[in-house]
């Protein structure tokens, strides 16, 4: 088993009117000293059995087609854990 | 002509759709999402909603539903699609159109009476109007503002593909683009909605009725 997670965010010239609407807020509520926020999404991803490169590959092209829109959006994905134990 | 409209979980204007067609003389038929055939028909309309709740994002899920694969095909070959906002969306998230559509620059959702120019008459769905001919058709949306990168914007403005362009610009959308079309001119996406204004009973008006009457009439120059 493996945890992978997919990182998908706004690409940096896409207004993103989710993390301005958060900055908005933060000054609001007593939080200053923030000059931008972004909002994206994270997917966790649970991998069965043994993680090959061709499995990453395959969840490189599932982000790639379905969790992200690539005229918007960016993703990462790395792995966080393989047979329950965390990465360093 | 024989006028399909898809209807998936969560689509909300399939019905006015269907009666914006049959306004204009066309069969509306009604299509499934889960539909692996299109039932004969001469065009497909997707209409606006939220399919499938916009999970993901918008139209992202419609796209990979079953009669979204015989829709691609068909528009690939040249049948006449128009994707209303919501179906908008669904025909940028499968490729047919460049761009895609974020959520409003002002992060509200706008109902209201849009004024926008019709840039090109020459697609299936706007023969019907004159060039430059100022409409004004209903706007609803929470996600509606096109966007795209630079190149494709300049690609779109130089073949003529902007179809409809906002008076003003309620969303926040580049180059204040309310509609583009694709290269052959027969797949059309919009964000305002024609068929919520057909009838003058309801409505701002009939120039909605245009994009469905556009239809018969490359029908019949093809014929």
């Amino acid at each position: 088993m493996a945890r992978v997670v997919v990182d998908v965010m706004p690409k940096p010239e896409i207004l993103d009117p989710q993390g301005k609407a958060v900055l908005g807020a933060l000054p609001r509520l007593g939080f200053d000293g923030v000059t931008d926020v972004r909002q994206g999404k994270r997917f966790e991803l649970e991998i069965e059995g043994e993680l090959t490169a061709e499995r990453l590959a395959e969840v490189e092209k599932m982000a790639e087609t379905l969790l992200s829109n690539p005229v918007i959006e960016d993703f990462a994905v790395r792995v966080v854990e393989t047979d329950g134990a965390a990465r360093s | 002509m024989k006028i399909g409209v898809v209807t998936f979980p969560g689509s909300l204007d399939d019905v006015d759709a269907r009666r914006a067609a049959r306004l204009a003389g066309h069969e509306a038929v009604a299509l499934w999402h889960g539909d692996h055939d299109l039932g004969g028909v001469d065009a497909v309309i997707l209409p606006g909603g939220f399919s499938y709740g916009d999970y993901l994002r918008c139209g992202a899920i419609a796209r990979f539903a079953p009669v979204m694969q015989e829709v691609v095909d068909a528009a690939r070959g040249g049948m006449p699609v128009l994707g209303i906002c919501n179906g908008f969306q669904i025909l940028c998230e499968s490729h047919l159109l460049p761009g895609a559509l974020i959520r409003n620059d002002h992060r509200k959702f706008g109902c209201l009476d849009q004024r926008l120019v019709i840039e090109n008459n020459r697609t299936s769905w706007t023969s019907a109007y004159a060039d430059g001919q100022e409409v004004t058709i209903v706007l609803k949306n929470g996600e509606g503002s096109f966007v795209a990168d630079e190149k494709t914007l300049d690609m779109l403005e130089a073949e003529g593909r902007v179809v409809a362009r906002y008076v003003g610009n309620p969303n926040g959308s580049q180059r204040a683009i309310a509609g583009i079309t694709n290269e052959a001119g027969n797949v059309v996406g919009l964000m305002p909605h024609p068929e919520h204004a057909v009838e003058d009973l309801c409505g701002p008006g009939t120039d909605g009725l245009g994009f469905f009457t556009s239809l018969g009439a490359v029908g019949l120059l093809s014929a």
